[in-house]
């Protein structure tokens, strides 16, 4: 087995692991940690194919995170007071539905705003991206149906059929069953032909148009691809706080995402789930020290751009060999 | 003769007010190598930008085996059958050798657009990727990443990438640059034999390489066509030995 796989399983294991022992000790809190690892992993596991196996530094993925929050929120906003939505759609508070609603609009926005911003690069790419996901954020400010700048409480957790979504144990399960999949789709999508395309993409555009792939679909569907799986772990964050707001639209949170990616590892599997972990730990310790945690978080991130540019997986499982 | 399988009518291309291609024709036959040769500056690179679709031309018309391709993109046209080796750049520098041919393979089959199976289980994909690079010399190279391949080997890469693609037409942009004297003799054994599956557009500075393969050669100079014909009209061709031939002589 690689080095890099051992090391995949061992950190899958840890996180699942960790839930059972607190809950076990009595440590709920413990739990809410684990599950908030689970899904800033996920969502980071969606930018990372964008970001990671196409190149595209996607500065606007809260956009698709918070997408799906207000998804989870509003479905479930109806549901409780029975006011119909469009349609005579009366809601519902059925994380299966919700997430398939998610992944729908995430996937039209993210078609939306990669055709217009794939016609860019570098850059420009990076700045169209951020100006897009802040018009959806000041939208959802400025739209006072569902809680505008307040945001919008859920007063009970959505439902997953046969699991008592409630017990936080149970929720972290879920959470880590869709990291899961989340983690083999990526991984199926790196080692298939359009992976094949996508990665040479971003390694050579023009050269892989001179043997007949054109770039821009390639990069379109991984674009959409990554939106759907964020917008789903946006559904889960509104779920585990019962709460979404416009933050979770903001470009603070677009950048959170880059950072857990880079902290954890670019292009590699199980970068996010590093990188996910690492900083909410480090939220956790340094943020009981003190309120400017994020100033050590940013030494932390200055020092792994300048001598670890693979990130915690880098350091752990070496350079990437491709096969 | 037979039709041409590439064939450039009336080419024009001007930045401001250089003439970079100016009224250029040139026509491919089946089976023959085209040498295209001229001095620095004389339009070569801005020719085949326009064949391989990365710059477009002012006026004029290019077809591949009779069809119009003056106005299609890059990739289309190389779906068409125009088979483009590069100088200097790789497919893919992070993959191995046989990963950069699987990716032309697959790119000559079509199908992009499968997200599930792994490639490295693919052995439609990885057998005929082999059986390229075997027909190159590089069989001995395969799981070598193409970045950390020598100069000659990025070449020979090159050629297997092409092989690779259902080509109708080669544009081999300087195949011989950076290879010593050795490689050269073998490429150019092997560029000769490759003229059977589809003919060659070459560029080319190794003028014993161009004399020793090209049926036809045509010099550009200025973006003009100055003088076109066999090895042996060129070499006594007045213009030519006093714009180009001169310097070397």
């Amino acid at each position: 087995m690689k080095r890099e796989t051992i090391i995949n399983l061992v950190l899958a294991a840890l996180l699942l692991a960790v839930p059972f022992i607190a809950q076990a000790m009595g440590q709920t809190f413990t739990i809410t940690l684990a599950t908030r690892i689970a899904i800033l992993a996920l969502a980071a596991t969606g930018l990372n194919i964008a970001l990671g196996l196409g190149g595209l530094v996607s500065f606007g993925h809260a956009a698709f995170f918070g997408v799906g929050g207000y998804v989870a929120g509003i479905l479930s906003a109806h549901a409780f007071s029975g006011e119909p939505m469009v349609l005579g759609f009366e809601g519902t508070r059925q994380m299966l539905i919700v997430w398939l609603v998610a992944i729908t609009a995430a996937g039209l926005l993210g078609l939306l705003i990669g055709v217009i911003s794939l016609r860019t690069s570098g850059v420009y790419f990076i700045m169209i991206t951020l100006a897009f996901a802040q018009m959806v954020y000041y939208f959802a400010i400025s739209w006072p149906a569902y809680g505008g700048e307040d945001g919008l409480s859920i007063a009970v957790r959505n439902q997953f059929p046969g699991v008592n979504s409630m017990r936080p144990l149970n929720f972290f399960l879920i959470c880590y069953g869709v990291l899961i999949v989340g983690l083999v789709l990526s991984a199926l999508i790196k080692a298939s032909r359009f992976g094949a395309a996508l990665q040479a993409v971003r390694q050579n555009e023009v050269r892989v148009a001179s043997i007949g792939i054109s770039p821009m679909p390639i990069r379109l569907t991984a674009f959409v691809i990554s939106a759907m799986l964020t917008a789903v772990a946006g559904a889960l964050f509104a779920d585990l706080n019962r709460f979404v707001s416009p933050s979770m639209l903001s470009w603070h949170m677009s950048g959170e995402l880059i950072v857990l990616i880079i902290l954890g590892g670019t292009g590699r599997l199980m970068g996010p789930v590093a990188g996910a972990a690492l900083y909410v730990i480090l939220e956790y310790l340094l943020g009981g020290l003190t309120e400017r945690w994020q100033f050590f978080l940013g030494l932390i991130l200055l020092g792994t751009v300048l001598f670890a540019r693979g990130g915690v997986i880098g350091l752990l499982a070496g350079k990437v060999r491709h096969g | 003769m037979a039709d041409p399988i590439l064939s450039i009518r009336d080419l024009h291309k001007s930045f401001g007010a250089l003439k970079a291609t100016d009224g250029v024709s040139i026509d491919l036959y089946p089976g023959e190598i085209h040498a295209l040769i001229g001095p620095n500056g004389a339009g070569k690179s801005t020719l085949i930008h326009q064949i391989c679709g990365t710059l477009r031309q002012n006026s004029g018309k290019i077809s591949l085996v009779g069809r119009d391709i003056s106005h299609l993109p890059v990739a289309e046209r190389a779906r068409l059958g125009l088979g483009r080796t590069f100088q200097i750049s790789s497919l893919a520098g992070e993959f191995s050798a046989l990963r950069n041919v699987m990716l032309a393979v697959q790119a000559g089959q079509g199908s992009s657009f499968r997200f599930f199976k792994p490639v490295m289980q693919d052995a439609s994909l990885r057998d005929e990727a082999m059986a390229k690079l075997e027909r190159v010399g590089l069989g001995g190279r395969a799981d070598v990443p193409a970045s950390e391949l020598s100069h000659g080997e990025k070449r020979q890469l090159e050629i297997a990438i092409a092989l690779a693609l259902n080509v109708k037409a080669f544009l081999l942009d300087e195949p011989m640059a950076g290879m010593g004297p050795e490689g050269s003799k073998v490429l150019t054994g092997f560029l000769h034999s490759l003229r059977q599956e589809a003919p060659i557009l070459l560029v080319e500075h190794d003028m014993d390489a161009v004399f020793a393969l090209a049926d036809r050669i045509s010099v550009l100079v200025y973006g003009r066509v100055i003088a076109s014909g066999t090895v042996a009209e060129i070499r006594n061709d007045p213009a030519v030995r006093q714009a180009y031939l001169g310097d070397h002589a």
